[in-house]
């Protein structure tokens, strides 16, 4: 442990630590633009001069890479220090005029415009080099560096090219002190409210705000250190040392004796109807994007809020966007029309906008759904009953100016409108989960016509699938609500609990059997079976059927030239009978 | 050969867990199609003997539809595609009996498309009429 005086307070800190982490401690602040706690000092700002005396001997060094000693005395702003850190300042500014933390500290200090010739009045760059060292020391990328010398000293890649070292991960931008290195934003569309989908995303981060568990998690493809082996910030700062680098997702195989299937659905894609605009015109948002900004836990802490920040005045709701349309899904999505009266009346709660709803027909098919649909009627939410045919920012009239205009045909007046309005959201509908078809032919049930599962039958048998043990819940069988799938849920876990609670299983009753006497051990029944039911007694001289295995299909009855083979139910003379009964008249 | 009047009678062997639901559906959902049809379930369209087929052509049948689940689909994995093996085999063979092949048919039906079930008979029974009557004695048989 070392002494040191600072500003006349001593403190005992460990050997090597800095003079300004010393400070720090004391709660003194010495300004500093270069420094940062995570990244080696570099002292290349000269901003965070102090003055120290060992032994008599007083000099003007900086905070931020020295290291306190012994009885060492320091001042950190006494009129030398004062001085010299004024006009280090003052060249700073003149080398980067447009520098916002240079321009705080200069005024800070009464410095209005630098005595020294300005290059360029747009310059942010003050090169303390956080970039570079962000590059080599966190990254590991080293992509760029500094290039020439005095006035010409510049941060480029080699030779001023883009790099092949790059790796595109914006260290160096979050790193710089003055916002000299811009990125682009490359996800094109970044409106405050789509955030949930379109908005930057850091390589942490929680998948959506309403997750359970709340965890965040390592994005792999974003995270830097899995493209360079180093990083690791997230650990440095993480006081629970809750992050693990190490961790790897694994596939874990489980015996179970039945299976529920509740793999959900996924919003229509609002960018395959391009008269909508979506994806083009800012205010042209989803539904579950009006979801997330109405969310007091969203990014507008539940404002309804325009891309421009301003509250709109007016909002069209459309109704059955993919849905009821025979050039996308020709099915009624269910959920639409009732989560937009919700969005109609949460806007009349929070806003003074007026509302349109357009709809082709209402179904509000629910326990108490109709009453809800009064109450917005009475609330003055517009109806209109049409589908819209465009949405365009191409104004015509001068109230149209600066508006999103709804073109619809009024089925009820019979004409078709303009209706101007600030914020459009879009009703998407409902679509089976994106691996929907993997995961048919990985259980081996079928789709139905509008691709959703199949269920066994539409009323005796709701929830369960042609697959014995495997059964449905939710929205990968149809779109339903909240209300429908957790009963649909309930029943589909009260038949794998009856399942389970069996103590014995009952198999179908057409299996196949294998008559002993007339088996002459010709074996083409063996390789025919695909679930291997069918075994060769090599003593008997006959083939055996195991009827836990066989799942009666038939296969084997068909090929069978003797005739031993037999299906329960559908034996050959049974099916011949009924051929003969059937072509009687 | 046609002849005025003439209603063919058609055999169909359906497939429990597609083209018998697909049928299924194509009733309760109020489709029309031909009554020329009469279907006989079998668990898998795998199941159907080849001695079936003939059967039905003897029994006086103008027509045999075999059908299925789609390539993929089948519920016992691959039962349909040994319904294929045998009906390309059997299609040989009633040529060479003096059978058209247009009389004799394999479809992919799945249980949700009771419409394409529907469209399947229409056409088949269209197909058939056409045909005429089948005009095949079998020897010693005793239809006439």
């Amino acid at each position: 442990m070392v002494t040191v005086t600072i500003d006349g307070k001593k403190i005992q800190v460990e050997e090597g630590t800095t003079i300004l982490q010393a400070a720090k401690k004391l709660d003194i602040s010495i300004p500093t633009l270069c420094y940062h706690p995570l990244i080696e000092p570099y002292a290349a700002c000269r901003v965070c001069l102090v003055e120290v005396s060992v032994r008599g001997r007083k000099d003007l060094i900086t905070s931020c890479n020295n290291k306190v000693q012994d009885g060492m005395e320091v001042e950190t702003a006494s009129p030398r220090v004062l001085r010299s850190r004024r006009l280090n300042v003052e060249m700073l500014l003149a080398r980067a005029p447009a520098a916002e933390p240079v321009q705080r500290l200069a005024r800070e200090m009464g410095i209005d415009k630098p005595r020294f010739p300005i290059k360029d009045p747009n310059e942010k760059c003050i090169l303390c080099g956080l970039c570079v060292r962000a590059c080599e020391q966190v990254v590991g990328a080293c992509a760029i560096s500094f290039i020439d010398r005095g006035t010409e000293r510049k941060v480029m890649p080699p030779f001023g090219e883009p790099s092949e070292a790059c790796i595109g991960c914006t260290a160096c931008a979050h790193f710089c002190p003055t916002g000299a290195i811009t990125y682009e934003d490359k996800y094109g569309r970044q409106v405050i409210h789509s955030e949930l989908y379109l908005g930057p995303s850091t390589a942490i981060r929680v998948p959506i705000r309403q997750a359970v568990p709340m965890v965040p998690f390592i994005d792999e493809s974003a995270c830097i250190h899995f493209k360079t082996g180093k990083c690791q910030l997230c650990v440095k700062v993480c006081d629970r040392q809750a992050v693990n680098h190490e961790m790897k997702e694994e596939e874990v195989e489980v015996e179970v004796g039945s299976i529920i299937l509740a793999t959900g659905f996924k919003p229509f894609d609002a960018r395959r109807i391009p008269a909508y605009g979506y994806g083009r015109l800012p205010n042209v948002i989803t539904a579950l994007e009006f979801e997330h900004l109405v969310n007091a836990s969203g990014p507008t802490g539940g404002k309804i809020l325009l891309a421009s920040g301003e509250e709109p005045k007016s909002v069209g709701i459309v109704h059955c966007v993919g849905s009821r349309d025979e050039n996308y899904n020709e099915y009624c999505s269910r959920v639409c029309c009732m989560y937009s009266l919700k969005f109609a009346h949460l806007i009349k709660e929070k806003t003074e906008a007026d509302i349109y709803d357009f709809y082709i027909d209402m179904r509000c098919f629910g326990k108490g759904y109709e009453e809800f649909y009064h109450r917005l009627l009475e609330e003055g939410t517009k109806f209109i009953r049409g589908r819209v045919s465009e949405i365009t920012d191409l104004a015509v009239t001068k109230e149209e100016e600066g508006k999103l205009i709804i073109r619809v045909e009024d089925t009820l007046l019979g004409v078709v409108r303009r209706i101007p309005v600030d914020m459009v959201i879009l009703a998407t509908g409902l679509e089976p989960s994106v691996d929907h078809n993997q995961l048919a032919k990985t259980f081996n049930i079928s789709c139905s016509q509008d691709t959703f599962f199949l269920e066994r039958h539409p009323k005796l048998a709701p929830v369960s699938t042609f697959s014995d043990g495997i059964f449905l819940a939710g929205c990968c069988q149809a779109p339903r609500d909240i209300p429908d799938t957790v009963a649909q849920a309930g029943g589909a876990a009260a038949e794998a609990l009856a399942l389970a609670d069996k103590a014995s299983f009952s198999l179908e009753p057409v299996t196949a059997e294998i008559d002993e006497n007339l088996c002459s051990g010709c074996q083409i029944c063996v390789g025919l079976c695909p679930f291997t039911a069918i075994t060769f007694d090599r003593e008997k001289e006959i083939s055996v059927i195991n009827d836990a295995l066989c799942k009666g299909c038939g296969t084997c009855v068909a090929a069978c030239p003797s005739g031993a083979a037999q299906q329960k139910h559908f034996r050959d003379r049974q099916i011949m009978a009924e051929i003969e009964g059937l072509l009687l008249v | 050969m046609s002849q005025a009047g003439f209603e063919p009678r058609l055999v169909g062997f359906l497939c429990n867990w597609c083209s018998y639901t697909g049928a299924d559906l194509a009733g309760t959902a109020r489709m029309t199609y031909a009554p020329n049809i009469r279907i006989i379930r079998v668990m898998c369209s795998g199941r159907v003997d080849p001695q079936f087929v003939l059967k039905a052509f003897r029994e006086g049948a103008d027509g045999v539809l075999i059908s299925g689940c789609h390539p993929g689909d089948c519920h016992y994995q691959e039962g349909n595609y040994k319904a294929l093996r045998r009906y390309k085999l059997l299609s040989r063979l009633l040529e060479q009996l003096g059978i058209e092949k247009e009389r004799f048919r394999l479809e992919w039906v799945s249980a949700s498309e009771g419409a394409r079930f529907q469209q399947v008979v229409n056409e088949f029974t269209e197909q058939v009429r056409r045909l005429g009557p089948l005009n095949f004695k079998f020897n010693g048989g005793s239809h006439e």
